[in-house]
């Protein structure tokens, strides 16, 4: 039964069941036609635009860090080096609790509350996904205890990293400045200067100083590294490398024997100090007290030492030299006297009888002069040697201010030097059409009186007088000061000579030049303000005391030193070049709230070029300074 | 001589040369990418390979039971899974958030793999038993047997899989003769209730489609690996990459590079020539698989073997379009070259099914 059930087979069933199946085989066909045709457009069509999928897939570029330039002064002493170390570093987004895990490490690991603080600053100014040190310098044996403990602390590394190291800490800090983490801020100027894809894998640059402003020598370019890496991101191979380019050496102008010389003749004194090379504008010195320790800042200050800097009412992180605006005082008068004789206002012989005081026609006020009841006959070389006031209240007034703006202006008094170091101000040399449009009043004959004597609105950096100080000293020659002498290529060793730029000659009279010039010899000889500082002194200088005020003492009032606060004391200031026949270096010292020029400026000048021409250390010149009052001393008895 | 004669022909007298040979090339092919794929790991391979010498002496044994003795088989064997299936939907395992495995003691089974082979066994056998009178009553009942399992595996969910059954079961009816009005009728009702459907979906199950459809819209996520597969292959270009040297498969960009996404493998390694002798190997089986079906003798020989070919297509159709992106990615191996034993044994039994229909004395009418 079962059979002739199966063994029944309709004709007509079976074809229309074949007719089916074929139906099906042609279904199959096309659809297979169907997918050779996704495999043609992927395969074919699509094929580079896939092949370079699968390239970004499998290759990432690692960038190379260069080693970063180092910075030498003119004598090839180190000032910025690198050193390699191992950091223990932390990636936050990695991290669940960041703080019992830091207090977990403290058990293996040493980790001060400072490091504590500065990780956590660190971590506010940077991206979550950034590994950021927590200890650096590790030690072999909390190498190995963490290699140990590894396991523990998902997220925390140890890296090999290249540190940046100050060997002279505050000496020149001022100078070098520092590098330290890229911010936010740095990123966006990389972006807009096209820099940031040399900064790749940098953590560091410059951000004051030498270090700023060298950022592009002293950076290098980075290298890369093509390397094949699996899904994982684990590092597969290395395809190609394009090895770094280290950045560039820099040798320094800057003598840091001098420096330290200067550094030693200030003491613990506040004030700045810049001696340049009259022949070709090289800065030899360029002091800014007190300094600071610029390796705090590199791997970003904890929050305890930023206070104290910051805080501090000596300023540390002042660059004096650079920022600091004074009224020139008495240094101002060498350039009116210059103004005199060459805008013919005055001649070498013409004198005044002074009184002790100086009085506009007509009116009441009287101008006193540092000394009461004057210093009788003076004549313009007098008027230097003795800082005489009331010579240059007439002088001044016959002068007028706009001449004075015009003629002392050429020297860059209130401008920019354009060393090459960022944050220079350019301090102020008053004009009539400048108070005009500062304060929206005219210029009267009495403004121009304070200004004689370099008071009043004047305001100059101590950069800018030793700048001053060098044109006179080289008859004219306006060179751009810089700090940087020669840039070494870190690949070829080769030196690249950064030739003096002279920015102008003055036309001066050599005749009147010479008046002035000898007049400047003779402060520093017996009679002159200077007398004291140059005794026994091997060479002959010249030079010009100054005293800054920094409290306006009011009509019929003497200053009495003693009577006010310390830090309203007058800065004592002193322009000097020597030897000052044939100047090999001018300099430009002030110091903070000691009184006058003559008494505490000028010896550091002297301590200064005693090292410089002779080699001499300045505990050497203090002594020559003390036998020569013993001998005064025994002259008396 | 003759004894060994005698009992190699005792041997192979119910295996078909020609599918066989087109069988073991695919295997072939499978073993050489999947060396490839598992970065040369010899003991997945050999694994493998004992996974092969399983499901080819099934096969054989299979080919070996005539058809009406096979017959016999499917009521019980679609009892039985129905009763499995009912059995994982109460007491079964989840894992991967989806309840699929029944632990029976022995060992854990799973029921739906089972059924691929069960359901165009019983829905032949009901075709066969209503041979004389095919009425629309009948197409109907086939239908529900189809949809009672369907439904269970829809439900644990395994969407792939219930397709892929429901697929083969609608194979059987539409060689079964029916009618071209009630399948173009069904495929209007299925397009016209979609914006229905769409309108009462929740948004993440709308997004879910959407991805499916776009995988670009969810790169690391749903989309991952069809993008990684779209990759792979487009990379290969015509040539290839070369064997063992396609980059997204050996640094691992590529997921599930030796199970459901080896034809990916194949693809960057062997390039487009690769793809169409591949298509063409298959196109000889499936070839081969028409004609013995074409000769069949009776409705339910003839109906198992269309449905057990068709199936064995839409499996290779599926899984070359789900990796290649024109599919959505549901769990489908690429037959007889992923890895994995449960799949090579159900095809293979198939194939021995179809080896013993054409292999057996034929019931032709006389």
């Amino acid at each position: 039964m079962k059979h002739n059930v199966e063994l029944r087979d309709h004709p007509a069933e079976l074809r229309k069941f074949r007719l089916r199946l074929g139906i099906s085989a042609g279904f199959v066909v096309i659809f297979f036609m169907l997918l050779y045709a996704r495999f043609y457009y992927l395969q074919v069509a699509q094929q580079d635009h896939y092949h370079t999928l699968a390239e970004a897939n499998r290759i990432s570029i690692l960038p190379i860090v260069p080693n970063r330039g180092l910075i030498y002064d003119r004598n090839g002493k180190v000032l910025a080096q690198n050193y390699s170390a191992y950091a223990l570093e932390i990636v936050p987004s990695k991290v669940a609790d960041i703080e019992s895990t830091i207090d977990e490490l403290a058990t293996i690991i040493e980790i001060t509350p400072t490091d504590r603080q500065r990780f956590k600053k660190l971590m506010k100014e940077s991206k979550r996904f950034k590994s950021l040190p927590l200890r650096n310098r590790l030690t072999d044996v909390e190498i190995a205890t963490f290699a140990t403990n590894r396991y523990r602390f998902p997220g925390v590394e140890i890296k090999a990293r290249v540190f940046r190291q100050y060997p002279e800490k505050e000496m020149v800090s001022h100078v070098i400045g520092y590098i330290s983490r890229i911010n936010d801020r740095d990123l966006e100027q990389l972006e807009q200067n096209e820099e940031l894809n040399n900064y790749r894998g940098s953590q560091y640059i410059g951000k004051i100083g030498i270090e700023q402003s060298y950022e592009k020598q002293l950076h290098g370019i980075t290298g890369f590294e093509e390397v094949e890496t699996d899904a994982a991101g684990r590092s597969i191979r290395v395809l190609s490398r394009t090895p770094p380019v280290s950045g560039n050496n820099l040798i320094l102008s800057l003598d840091l024997g001098l420096q330290d010389a200067a550094e030693k003749a200030f003491g613990d004194r506040r004030g700045a100090l810049v001696a340049l090379d009259p022949n070709n504008g090289e800065v030899l010195a360029f002091v800014s007290k007190p300094g600071y320790d610029n390796n705090l800042f590199i791997g970003g200050i904890d929050q305890e030492n930023w206070n104290l800097l910051n805080n501090s009412i000596d300023r540390p992180l002042n660059n004096r030299a650079l920022r600091g605006v004074y009224p020139p005082g008495s240094t101002f008068k060498p350039f009116m006297a210059l103004a005199a004789l060459e805008l013919g206002k005055r001649t070498a012989e013409y004198s005044i009888n002074d009184p002790g005081y100086f009085s506009l026609p007509g009116v009441d006020r009287r101008y006193r002069d540092w000394k009461p009841g004057g210093h009788g006959r003076v004549n313009l070389h007098k008027s230097l040697v003795v800082s005489c006031d009331t010579y240059y209240y007439g002088l001044a007034n016959d002068l007028g201010i706009d001449n004075i703006h015009s003629f002392i202006g050429q020297f860059g008094l209130g401008k920019k030097t354009g060393i090459d170091i960022e944050g220079e101000v350019s301090g102020l040399l008053p004009s009539a059409e400048w108070k005009m449009k500062q304060f929206k009043q005219k210029w009267y004959a009495g403004d121009t009186i304070s200004v004689a004597i370099g008071q009043g609105y004047n305001l100059t950096t101590p950069l800018q007088l030793a700048f001053a100080t060098m044109i006179i000293a080289n008859n004219g020659k306006a060179y751009l000061p810089r700090l940087v002498k020669q840039i070494q290529n870190s690949q070829t060793g080769t030196i690249e000579e950064i030739p003096p730029k002279l920015l102008k000659k003055l036309k001066l009279k050599p005749h009147n030049l010479e008046v002035v010039k000898n007049a400047l010899v003779d402060v520093t000889r017996p009679g002159g303000t200077a007398a004291k500082a140059a005794i026994n002194a091997a060479y002959t200088f010249a030079g010009k005391t100054g005293t800054s005020q920094v409290i306006g003492i009011k009509q019929g009032e003497r200053y009495n030193e003693k009577s006010i606060n310390e830090r309203h004391r007058d800065h004592a200031m002193f322009i000097a070049y020597a030897p000052a026949e044939d100047p090999k270096i001018a300099l430009a010292v002030l110091i903070e709230n000691t009184g006058t020029g003559g008494s505490t400026a000028a010896p550091v000048a002297r301590q200064v070029f005693d090292y410089f021409l002779l080699g001499q250390q300045p505990e050497a010149t203090i002594a020559q300074f003390s036998e020569a009052v013993d001998n005064h001393e025994h002259e008396h008895l | 001589m003759i004894e060994i004669k005698k009992i190699w022909h005792y041997f192979v007298r119910y295996i078909d040369g020609f599918l066989l040979i087109g069988i073991v090339a695919l295997m072939s092919v499978g073993l050489t990418v999947l060396y490839s794929a598992t970065g040369g790991n010899i003991s997945k391979v050999s694994h493998q390979a004992i996974n092969i010498s399983i499901a080819l002496v099934v096969m054989w044994m299979v080919a070996n039971i005539p058809l009406q003795q096979i017959k016999r088989l499917a009521l019980p064997m679609y009892m039985m899974g129905l009763a499995l299936l009912i059995g994982v939907a109460l007491f079964g395992e989840i894992s991967n958030g989806a309840r699929r495995w029944l632990d029976i003691g022995i060992t854990k089974i799973q029921p739906s793999e089972l059924m691929k082979v069960a359901i165009p066994l019983m829905m032949a056998w009901y075709f066969d038993k209503h041979e004389i009178t095919l009425r629309l009553r009948d197409y109907l009942g086939a239908t529900i047997l189809l949809m009672l399992p369907v439904f269970l595996i829809l439900k644990q969910p395994d969407l792939g899989t219930a397709i892929l059954i429901a697929t083969s079961g609608f194979y059987v009816l539409f060689l079964a003769g029916l009618s071209w009005r009630i399948i173009i009728g069904l495929i209007a009702i299925a397009a016209g209730s979609f914006p229905i459907l769409w309108s009462t979906m929740h948004d993440y199950q709308r997004q879910r489609i959407m991805t499916l459809l776009d995988p670009s819209q969810d790169p690391l996520g749903a989309g991952y690996h069809t993008i990684q597969s779209s990759i792979a292959i487009g990379s290969g270009g015509v040539i290839g990459k070369g064997w063992q040297n396609g980059t997204q498969t050996q640094l691992d960009f590529l997921p599930e590079q030796s199970t459901d996404f080896i034809f990916a493998v194949f693809s960057e390694e062997f390039g487009l020539i690769g793809n169409t002798l591949l298509l063409l190997l298959y196109l000889i089986v499936i070839g081969r698989c028409l004609v013995i079906t074409a000769n069949a003798s009776t409705q339910f020989t003839r109906l198992i073997a269309g449905s057990i070919t068709l199936t064995f297509f839409t499996y290779i159709f599926v899984n070359m379009g789900m990796v290649s992106g024109i599919l959505p990615v549901v769990g489908v191996p690429l037959p007889l070259i992923s890895y994995g034993g449960t799949s090579m044994v159900t095809m293979l039994l198939g194939f021995g099914i179809l080896m013993s229909i054409q292999t057996h004395p034929k019931l032709i009418k006389t």
